[in-house]
């Protein structure tokens, strides 16, 4: 790496990139299909996340529909209940969640706040997006295989994902493992990209601690990835061989049916210790993200800096480092020894130390700052709150003696749905209200915004805050219909009733909002550049919104952090990244010169 | 004249050796509890083995992405926020390594792989422990596999050396030897699985059987990959482009062979003592 020290006022020469570096479309297929401009491919992998999670979605409401109505729909039967479960766990967690931060967010982002032109392996994102693409086609093929997808539980746990009496067994279990696999080859394509675009390309002056928390967030949770990933694509290579040469990685001796099955020997816990090596990382590859983009919107709607950067930066690289240490928490009632519980749960404990030191900041970022009550804004409040409610039922949660009586109730359902479900959700409908003037160069409708926002976020509480409720009562999880039981009031029935009701409603705000996506797009008010008088990169391109190249004839030369808002003595409450020294106009210039003005105009 | 911009090594001396003390009895808190909780439960659960060795390898992760932060160039404990002391802007050129994108790329998914095969030796592990597990022999095919393997490796470190030297023929040679010694060596991998399965070992007999045939059929398929870009980059050779545009796509063959064949002596390995 180099240094090189410059006088202040010094004209900085901006880093040469040979054009030839760059992938040029030709044709219009060449443009918008097979394209490898990493902001295409972040829009088809939004399109893509968001039209399977609609599918998602409908499957919550037949859950919800099943759940507050039991006996009343002829459609909806325990098979079907089991199918919609497990698929709109799956889906919702890495098909919608992973690919629409790291695929979606990761790529349009991560080069425009860098500055750089393209991520460095443009071809190999490409391939990333087509392999994203397949598995997403192969998972919706379950729905019309003969029997239809699993209904294994989001976890597959073996033995009973591959056992015949489990709905999907033929066909959908499969289909599931082959979509996950290929999920994750093309996810290792991606995530190759990110990191090393966030290594190797940034532009000039951007250290590693100018980057906006964003960047860190999604860079981190990318690693996590990484190494998470291959946990489940060893578990599921493995579970298909069992399932198609009748090995026992994870079978037992096992009898079916009344007729003992050839399996011998196999160890279902390897598979739990498999999924959840994977499945905690998971949880924190959807939350970093998350925490990185919402503290660049508190940030930018406070007009104020963010408070504690660097301790942001290491909490984010802490989280990431513990998430792999925690994954037996997860498994305290699988019989696990007493001790191996006592070392997860203190690992556990401990990952909520950086964590609340996130929360701390974002809120003692917003002390005495300037608050915009805009869309964003107004998300990102809503997520902290939500947040720290899903992250104190966690705390429960993480230690043995509160978990194994709530293990397997409606509290955990509510605990993580707070958690890893409602608040990155959150986080994505404001990043999508921040950035979609970037992207499209309209406003999203102001109107419908604030509908969707105040059905979303009531929403979320009156379905969530009763559910954990019912989980105190002890109304497990995963029941097809509660029947009649001797500790379950009537009054819970009224409440799974209103609850359903609610979530039909909610789902009804979400239509608007994809309306409102649809709409904005043509009819949208104009944005202008930078609308949001942000100071990271991606705003201040040479068009807006960014074109091919992203930066025109010379890439931007970074002079400061991404969180000068409010600097003492600056005539602008923000000033750009990308603004050299001597062109910031100071109070006193505005008071004797009337310069106003100068200080928004970026280097050319 | 202005103050020369500060070196990141130079200036938080003390602050590094600070955290880095810190980190030190972090990890070996982590550890030890690890240890501990091991210690106390040898013996009394089957499964203990490999999940300590899971436990391992997440500590390793946790490790390497800390201390991989730490050190990843520019310190992390520049405070953006200060204006630059010494009216100097500290321009970095944007890069955390000197290495190549590609080379970069490369040892990152080499990390991904590691981490695969890492996962698979927990899983073998944990899987030894039961009572029913009946080793299998090793087939004898394997000990000439690995004699080709390690032969596949060195000619195209051969070829790396000549590509550095502009060396045509050198080149063209080695990656020619490389690429037959490894498609030998995928050869000889097959004819082992038909040795074995002659002698009725078969993939779902047991779980040992299970274990080697998914264990060799992964790294094969690594080795068939690799084997891909080993053809894209004889065939631009063979078209007769030059050997320093073809230089870079040489090293990066010969570190993904080198590192497949230290993958394969581990896994032998674990099959021979077990």
């Amino acid at each position: 790496m180099a240094h090189a020290a410059h006088a202040e006022t010094a004209y900085v020469p901006p880093a040469e990139v040979p054009d030839v570096e760059l992938y040029h479309p030709k044709t219009f297929l060449g443009k918008y299909i097979w394209c490898q401009d990493a902001k295409v491919i972040a829009i088809q992998y939004a399109i893509t996340a968001t039209a399977i999670g609609l599918v998602a979605l409908v499957l919550s409401w037949l859950m919800r529909l099943q759940l507050g109505f039991p006996e009343s729909f002829s459609f909806i039967d325990e098979s079907s209940y089991y199918q919609f479960i497990t698929m709109h766990g799956m889906i919702m967690v890495i098909y919608l969640l992973t690919a629409l931060f790291l695929g979606g967010f990761g790529n349009y982002l991560i080069p425009l706040m860098v500055g750089a032109r393209d991520m460095v392996f443009p071809y190999v994102n490409m391939l990333s997006y087509w392999v994203y693409l397949a598995a997403v086609l192969v998972l919706v093929a379950s729905f019309f295989a003969p029997g239809g997808p699993t209904g294994a539980g989001w976890t597959l746990y073996p033995p009973q994902a591959i056992l015949q009496g489990t709905p999907g067994s033929g066909w959908g279990i499969i289909l599931m493992l082959a979509s996950l696999a290929l999920f994750i080859i093309g996810f290792t394509m991606g995530g190759l990209n990110y990191v090393v675009t966030v290594l190797q390309a940034r532009t000039r002056g951007m250290t590693l601690l100018r980057m906006p928390l964003t960047v860190w967030g999604i860079f981190v949770a990318t690693i996590l990835a990484l190494l998470a990933f291959p946990a489940l694509f060893v578990g599921s290579v493995m579970m298909m061989l069992d399932r198609l040469l009748g090995t026992s990685f994870f079978m037992p001796a096992i009898v079916e049916m009344g007729e003992r099955l050839q399996y011998n020997g196999g160890s279902p816990l390897l598979f739990q210790h498999l999924f959840w090596f994977f499945g905690h990382p998971e949880v924190y590859i959807v939350a970093l993200p998350a925490f990185g983009i919402v503290s660049d919107l508190i940030s930018t709607h406070a007009r104020r800096n963010i408070f504690g950067y660097r301790m942001m930066v290491w909490a984010i690289v802490a989280i990431g480092g513990l998430s792999f240490i925690v994954w037996a928490h997860h498994m305290y009632v699988s019989g696990m020894n007493p001790y191996f519980g006592f070392f997860f749960a203190t690992t556990t404990l401990i990952i909520a130390v950086p964590t609340a030191l996130k929360v701390y900041n974002w809120v003692l970022t917003l002390w005495r700052g300037n608050i915009h009550l805009t869309l964003p804004m107004l998300f990102s409040l809503a997520f902290i709150i939500t947040f720290v409610n899903g992250g104190i039922t966690g705390l429960f949660l993480g230690n043995v003696v509160v978990d194994v009586p709530l293990s397997d109730t409606m509290f955990v359902v509510a605990h993580f749905h707070m958690v890893m479900g409602v608040a990155p959700i959150l986080v994505i409908f404001g990043a999508i209200y921040h950035w979609y003037p970037l992207i499209t160069g309209r406003m999203l409708n102001e109107a419908m915004g604030r509908f969707h926002f105040w059905v979303t976020f009531l929403g979320a509480y009156a379905i969530y805050l009763p559910m954990h409720y019912l989980g105190f009562l002890g109304v497990p999880r995963r029941y097809y219909e509660m029947g009649e039981t001797m500790f379950v009031p009537e009054s819970a029935h009224f409440l799974n009733a209103g609850m359903s009701v609610v979530a039909l409603i909610v789902g009804f705000a979400q239509m608007v909002f994809l309306f409102n996506l649809a709409w904005s797009a043509f009819k949208g008010r104009e944005a202008g550049r930078n609308p949001w008088r942000a100071t990271t990169l991606e705003w201040q391109t040479h068009e807006s919104p960014p074109g091919h190249g992203n930066w025109g004839p010379a890439l931007p030369v970074v002079y400061r952090w991404a969180y000068a808002y409010g600097v003492p003595g600056a005539a602008q409450d923000f000033v750009p990244q990308n603004l050299p020294p001597d062109r910031v106009a100071t109070a006193a210039d505005v008071d004797h010169e009337g310069v106003r003005g100068v200080a928004v105009q970026p280097a050319e | 004249m202005p103050a020369p911009a500060m070196s990141p090594g130079a200036r938080p001396r003390r602050s590094r050796v600070r955290v880095s003390r810190v980190l030190a009895v972090v990890v070996a808190g982590l550890l030890g509890g690890a240890a501990e909780a091991s210690a106390h439960v040898s013996g009394s659960a089957a499964a203990a083995p490999g999940l300590i060795y899971l436990i391992v390898v997440g500590a390793t992760i946790v490790l390497s992405l800390i201390a991989g932060a730490y050190f990843i160039g520019q310190t992390l404990t520049e405070k953006p926020w200060l204006p630059v002391p010494g009216k100097v802007v500290h321009l970095h050129d944007g890069r955390a390594s000197s290495l190549p994108s590609a080379t970069l790329g490369l040892r990152v998914f080499l990390a991904v792989v590691a981490v695969v095969f890492s996962l698979l030796v927990a899983a073998y592990a944990e899987r030894m422990a039961f009572p029913d597990w009946r080793p299998l022999p090793e087939p004898w095919l394997l000990w000439p596999n690995t004699a080709v393997l390690i032969l596949s490796s060195i000619a195209l470190q051969w070829a790396r050396v000549s590509a550095r030297r502009g060396q045509d023929e050198g080149a063209k040679l080695g990656l020619l030897a490389g690429g037959v010694f490894a498609f030998a060596f995928l050869a000889g991998q097959l004819l082992a699985w038909q040795q074995l399965r002659a002698t009725g070992y078969f993939a779902a007999a047991n779980p040992a059987n299970s274990f080697f045939y998914l264990i060799t059929a992964l790294h094969g398929l690594h080795l068939l990959g690799g084997l891909v870009a080993w053809g894209l980059t004889t065939a631009k050779l063979w078209r007769g482009v030059e050997v320093f545009r073809v230089q870079a796509s040489v090293e990066l063959c010969a570190v993904y062979w080198h590192f497949l064949l230290v993958v394969w002596v581990v896994l032998f390995g674990l099959l021979l003592i077990t």
